[in-house]
């Protein structure tokens, strides 16, 4: 009797701060749930139905998984995710990297333009991105079309986002072009945290620039690395407004990927059941990889 | 200024001295241009393009137009409903990057001074919304709202985006209150303010510059949205700048000069904005880089 007596007025105690404590975060939590959180444990739900978006949803069990397996849309668009993936973060994170090592050992007159510039394209919509890169690969009078024509090159000249073999590619550019501001902002502001007497010492010990990057620069940015390497890959997962806009997913399905088949799939040919496991693939491809992406960057 | 004077003559009698650090300093201006060049020449050909007729463009891209036409930018304001795109497209934006700012701050004012039981917990629930993909949800979120008659209306695109930025939001106040020292809050309690008194008056202005750059990732996240807008919205009427954008160059894909001349609508905004506010851009979105 006396503990339980003890224990409400712990209880009570608490309590009435707690209830203040809800108050605070009761419209976040409560928006939260109904907007992200119930969809998504729907879609878990969903996609063990076969549903039209109209009509009685029908349990299926694992069918749609099954399915999964065999969709052949699915599987190109999985390897064109894959394929992309370079061009969100060798390429980009290989420039960023460059960029740094030029812009931060040196007092370079200009750093905070030079910064601010090669960050300006992370700032634009997807879509408007999409539209500029369209019109530059513009077959008949497009800029790099012009350019390669300009310089002798007709023979080069194509239809570059209706080219079986180039489409991915371009498009893949679009995105190393966004990319790279990113990264290379990540790591100026890992390097201003390196200890300046790492570098002292390196000189000391008669290492060039060149080594001084590779043994200094590069491992004081370890953390900034993997978290660019993270974001980027989640990004080319991700992948959809700059395919939306300039290919669609065409020629043939050349350039389609995950997020686009997922959206056919729910919006455009009713198959709400199936595009439910497709978003439920992709998010635990997406969730497995950053844990185990981010788990193997701290633990080095 | 007298610093960078003196470093400047530092510099070029060194340049005087020696020829092989003026290879190396003509190599490092000659790389970053050449970067600068890659960089921008995209956004310069695009607002070239914007000033052009149909016929000037097919002459060449990187010539200035003869003539500087507006005319683009008026047919694209006013017969391609620029105009009603902007309408919505602020209207969205100013509810969610208010309403978000607020309860975040709110949530993570809890979430760093209060002690209840479920605070961890809630705090996981609300960090596994940075880290899904917005793929995840979109589609039964739209069949959710359909049901309440909440798609293809202005709530259908304010409300889900509060519920994501706040899972950021919270996140980011709570690391924001967390460093504020106790003393403070300690001092204002004995003075009988209460806990509203102390986020309001005490707290707050102190965290202000984080409330900033957290406002300002939302505007650009909302604004720059495509997917939400997509699914949620069929009228003419309610879409935003880069729904209007991308379906209208579905439409007009011939008409170069008017697609770049809306192109350029949807970005500028959000270039004065970041020409403004860099460097709380930067940090922000490299802070923020863990919720994508």
């Amino acid at each position: 009797m006396i503990t339980l007596a003890k224990g409400r007025k712990i209880l009570r105690g608490t309590a009435s701060q707690s209830w203040v404590a809800y108050l605070y975060i009761f419209p976040s939590i409560a928006i939260y749930a109904y907007f992200i959180l119930w969809p998504i444990i729907q879609t878990i739900r969903l996609s063990v139905f076969d549903w039209d978006g109209l009509t009685e949803p029908v349990f299926i069990g694992m069918k749609n998984f099954i399915e999964l397996t065999q969709d052949q849309i699915l599987h190109q668009a999985l390897l064109n995710n894959l394929l992309f993936i370079p061009f969100f973060t060798i390429f980009p994170i290989a420039i960023a990297l460059f960029l740094t090592a030029l812009l931060t050992r040196k007092k370079v007159k200009g750093f905070n333009f030079f910064r601010a510039a090669f960050f300006l394209p992370q700032v634009m919509a997807m879509v408007a991105v999409g539209i500029v890169w369209r019109w530059i690969y513009n077959p008949t009078f497009g800029p790099l079309n012009q350019t390669l024509t300009f310089l002798g090159l007709e023979n080069w000249t194509r239809p570059w986002l209706g080219d079986f073999s180039f489409a991915l590619p371009a498009v893949g550019l679009a995105a190393t072009w966004v990319q790279y501001g990113f990264s290379m902002v990540l790591f100026i502001s890992g390097v201003q945290h390196i200890d300046e007497n790492l570098y002292d010492a390196a000189k000391i010990d008669g290492a060039n620039e060149f080594h001084q990057f590779w043994n200094v620069t590069l491992p004081g940015i370890r953390n900034e690395l993997s978290v660019a390497m993270v974001t980027s890959i989640i990004a080319a997962l991700r992948i959809f407004d700059l395919v939306y806009v300039t290919t669609r997913g065409s020629p043939g399905m050349k350039t389609m990927v995950a997020s686009l088949w997922l959206y056919r799939n729910a919006f455009q040919i009713n198959r709400v059941g199936y595009a439910s496991a497709i978003a439920v693939l992709l998010t635990l491809i997406i969730l497995v990889l950053s844990y185990v992406l981010l788990s193997e960057g701290s633990k080095r | 200024m007298n610093s960078h004077k003196i470093t400047l003559i530092r510099q070029i009698s060194r340049l005087q001295r020696n020829t092989r650090n003026l290879h190396i300093w003509l190599t490092l201006y000659g790389v970053l241009i050449l970067f600068l060049l890659f960089t921008v020449s995209p956004f310069i050909i695009n607002i070239l393009a914007a000033f052009k007729n149909n016929t000037e463009i097919s002459k060449g891209v990187f010539r200035l137009p003869e003539e500087w036409l507006w005319t683009n930018f008026v047919k694209a304001w006013m017969q391609a409903r620029f105009s009603s795109y902007f309408r919505s497209s602020t209207i969205v934006a100013i509810s969610v990057v208010s309403v978000s700012s607020l309860l975040s701050a709110l949530s993570g004012y809890a979430f760093a001074r209060m002690k209840f039981h479920l605070s961890r917990y809630l705090f996981i629930v609300l960090l596994l919304g940075m880290m899904v993909p917005q793929e995840s949800y979109i589609i039964n979120l739209y069949y959710q709202l359909r049901k309440i008659g909440l798609t293809d209306t202005y709530w259908g695109l304010i409300l889900p985006q509060i519920g994501m930025s706040v899972c950021f939001g919270s996140f980011w106040m709570r690391a924001a209150f967390s460093e504020i020292p106790g003393d403070l809050e300690d001092a204002a309690k004995m003075d009988g303010c209460s806990s509203f008194d102390i986020l309001w008056r005490v707290m707050l202005p102190l965290v202000l510059p984080a409330v900033l750059t957290m406002a300002v990732l939302f505007f650009v996240w909302t604004w720059n949205d495509f997917l939400l807008a997509l699914v949620m919205v069929t009228s003419e009427s309610l879409r935003t700048l880069p729904l209007g954008l991308a379906l209208f160059q579905g439409r007009y894909a011939r008409d170069i000069p008017l697609t770049s001349a809306g192109a350029t609508i949807v970005s500028l905004p959000i270039i004065i904005l970041y020409l403004t506010f860099q460097r709380k851009f930067m940090r922000g979105v490299t802070t923020g880089a863990v919720k994508e």
